[in-house]
């Protein structure tokens, strides 16, 4: 449990999770399954509970939801000894909350959102970075207009994928570290940058030094503490994503707009000329490009794909587009493995309407194997597509590129057969393995109403697109073929830098 | 990097378990706590926490932050070392044997104001409040003499004047 509520802390996902303690009695005395439940999880928690009589538990579910759900969502630990579970209640009330230091700031200070509209209505070459925050607050449509008004290409973090439909003309996908060529570069060379519900991360800013020098950086964020954490902002502004854009909006719309079209198209005609190949008709064993073309094909906008950690994660990043905030479900900050077939179990069961495909690397599958009973016994109806190649391929790809290809333990080996293994829980199974078969395979399986695992053998050569740590955005390498050469050279260094140290 | 002594103030929930978040953030963050001190305030279910550490500024906003997110906190202040009134409490028991040595003993604790609050054939404990700097200036004396122990509250602070946190 305690890995799943890391994940939510760093994902600002709201859950409540309760624990079972020893009786009251035996607390410190090192009792038998005895683990001291709030001090593990005090630093990964937003807030935490033990109970020490049933009569405090009404108003921690109370306050737990609310700490959960506000602000900025998060993990809520309620711990729970035996002897309080068993006790009854005197009399149940319902409570008011009590939540003295807890004061979320919703709005954005009238004074930053002036000088924030100030920089944009300057700005000749603006530039919004859209994070998981956005989606949160369910602001996209603000951000839309906002893009729309001031021609603002838009690009995303990995937790911000859907929060703007990356079919439109505007859309630059990714950024960061296996981010779209054209959103690290066009970041790059912007002059105002608006970020939105984001933390910066390592991986979405690469080196900080070279992080949009030529911007003013405009930061929106409901927690006070992501703002001036990892980049120096110009513009600091606490709030939640959807009030402060239309506080923003209210006063842009009222200015006369600056004409950025030329920039717009500028960036759209970059964008154009540096479309990542996906097409590999020929190749077996598939490329995993090719593979994520044929689920883009199967799928529509609202199937709700969930990913794993690794290579098949940031592949799903980098070429697929998602259309809508909610549909791309991915563990990002604490790179959870493991996380896509039980997530994808979680959002079938939210949701069962819903198609639900999970795209893993097998292994990560293979730490949440067991949960073949689990969808067999329940009947969750998700589809595992386990993009198999037999390697843990993010950090074969490190040891590859990064320490002189001394591969170490990194190799899965031969077992297991996936499809044998699915087989075995009574999950329908199927292997794919030539171009074609995927799209195949996967309408099949959602029109089966049956959980299907697809083992798809993929290429264990193919290395992503990447910026090496520690190096600027722009410094891609294992650069994918590109129909067309840039035609802005001079931003583009190509150089590889050692990684620094340590990282 | 900027490093300084900064007295942090915090007003808090007085629960179990809020000194752990509290001191959990400043090990998280690498910042060492060099004192710190908890006590009820005038309203009982608050208690206030001092905190005296040393380090970057930037870190140190970070952890400010950080801590005005924990749910049990409810304010925090950087308070200004110049604007700030400072005051520890100090125990020291000193080896005194010979009468001389007790006489002089009494003698300095006089001049710094401090009291004599226990006495047995071998010892005084010397009892003083005062600012951090002449409660090291008392313990240097005294060391001559032979200190068996001390025990320090670390200080506790309050702005001058009408301002509260």
């Amino acid at each position: 449990m305690v890995t799943g509520i890391a994940t939510a802390n760093m994902d600002s996902a709201p859950i409540l999770a309760i624990a079972g303690q020893v009786p009251t009695h035996l607390i410190g005395n090192d009792a038998f399954q005895e683990v001291d439940m709030i001090g593990i999880t005090i630093p990964i928690t937003k807030h935490s509970f033990q109970a020490n009589d049933a009569n405090e538990i009404p108003g921690m579910i109370k306050s737990g939801f609310e700490i959960a759900r506000t602000g900025r969502p998060g993990p809520v630990v309620i711990d729970l000894p035996k002897d309080i579970q068993e006790q009854e209640l005197d009399k149940y009330h319902s409570h008011q909350l009590d939540l003295p230091g807890y004061k979320p700031t919703l709005k954005g200070h009238p004074l930053q959102i002036k000088k924030a509209a100030e920089s944009i209505l300057n700005a000749k070459k603006p530039v919004i970075l859209s994070g998981g925050g956005v989606i949160i607050s369910n602001a996209s449509s603000e951000l839309k207009e906002l893009s729309n008004l001031i021609k603002a290409p838009v690009t995303t973090t990995l937790l911000g994928k859907g929060s703007f439909p990356e079919d439109e003309p505007a859309s630059m996908g990714m950024l960061g570290m296996h981010g779209r060529k054209v959103a690290n570069i066009t970041v790059d060379e912007c002059d105002c940058l608006i970020a939105v519900g984001c933390r910066f991360s390592d991986r979405t800013t690469g080196n900080l030094e070279e992080f949009a020098n030529n911007a003013q950086i405009i930061h929106i964020d409901v927690d006070p503490a992501e703002i001036g954490k990892n980049v120096d902002v110009h513009v600091p502004i606490v709030g939640d994503a959807k009030t402060v854009l239309q506080q923003l909006l209210s006063i842009i719309k009222k200015q006369s707009l600056p004409n950025n079209k030329k920039w717009f198209n500028e960036v759209y005609e970059f964008k154009k000329s540096c479309i990542p190949r996906t097409s590999f008709e020929e190749d077996i064993p598939l490329k995993p490009q090719q593979v994520i073309k044929e689920i883009s094909h199967v799928v529509d906008a609202d199937t709700i794909l969930t990913t794993d950690v690794g290579q098949n994660q940031m592949w799903m990043a980098h070429f697929f587009k998602s259309q809508k905030p909610r549909k791309f479900i991915s563990s990002g900050g604490l790179g959870t493995m493991g996380f896509g077939f039980p997530a994808a179990m979680g959002a079938k069961v939210a949701l069962p309407e819903s198609d639900v495909v999970a795209v893993c690397g097998d292994g990560g599958f293979l730490m949440v194997s067991q949960d073949l009973a689990t969808v067999k016994e329940y009947d969750i109806p998700v589809v595992i597509c386990v993009l198999d190649n037999r390697y843990l391929g993010m950090v074969a790809q490190w040891q590859k590129l990064f320490f002189d290809k001394r591969m170490s333990h990194t190799y899965l080996g031969e077992v297991p057969d996936f499809v044998k293994l699915a087989e075995a829980f009574g999950v329908r199974a199927e292997r794919v393995e030539k171009p074609g078969d995927t799209q195949e395979a996967l309408q099949n399986a959602i029109k089966s109403g049956e959980p299907t695992l697809l083992d798809i053998i993929i290429d264990p050569d193919e290395i992503l697109p990447m910026v090496p740590p520690g190096c600027g955005l722009t410094e891609i390498i294992g650069e994918y073929k590109v129909e067309r050469e840039h035609p802005r050279e001079i931003t583009y260094k190509n150089t590889v830098k050692k990684p620094v140290e340590g990282e | 990097m900027n490093e300084r002594s900064h007295i942090i103030s915090a007003l808090v929930e007085h629960k179990p378990g809020v000194l752990q978040r509290v001191a959990g953030l400043f090990t998280r963050r690498g910042f060492n706590i060099d004192t710190i001190t908890v006590g009820e305030t005038e309203k009982k279910k608050l208690a206030r926490m001092t905190i005296i550490a040393k380090g970057d500024d930037k870190v140190l906003e970070q952890i400010t932050k950080q801590l005005n997110k924990l749910i049990d906190v409810i304010k925090v202040r950087d308070l200004e070392m110049e604007n700030t009134v400072k005051r520890e409490l100090c125990l020291i028991k000193v080896h005194t044997p010979l009468e001389k040595i007790r006489s002089e003993v009494i003698q300095y604790a006089g001049i710094f104001r401090g009291r004599i609050i226990d006495v047995s054939p071998e010892t005084l404990t010397v009892e003083i409040t005062g600012d951090p700097e002449k409660i090291d200036a008392l313990i240097d004396l005294l060391r001559n003499f032979g200190i068996k122990e001390v025990a320090r509250t670390g200080p506790t602070a309050m702005s001058r004047g009408i301002k509260t946190i």
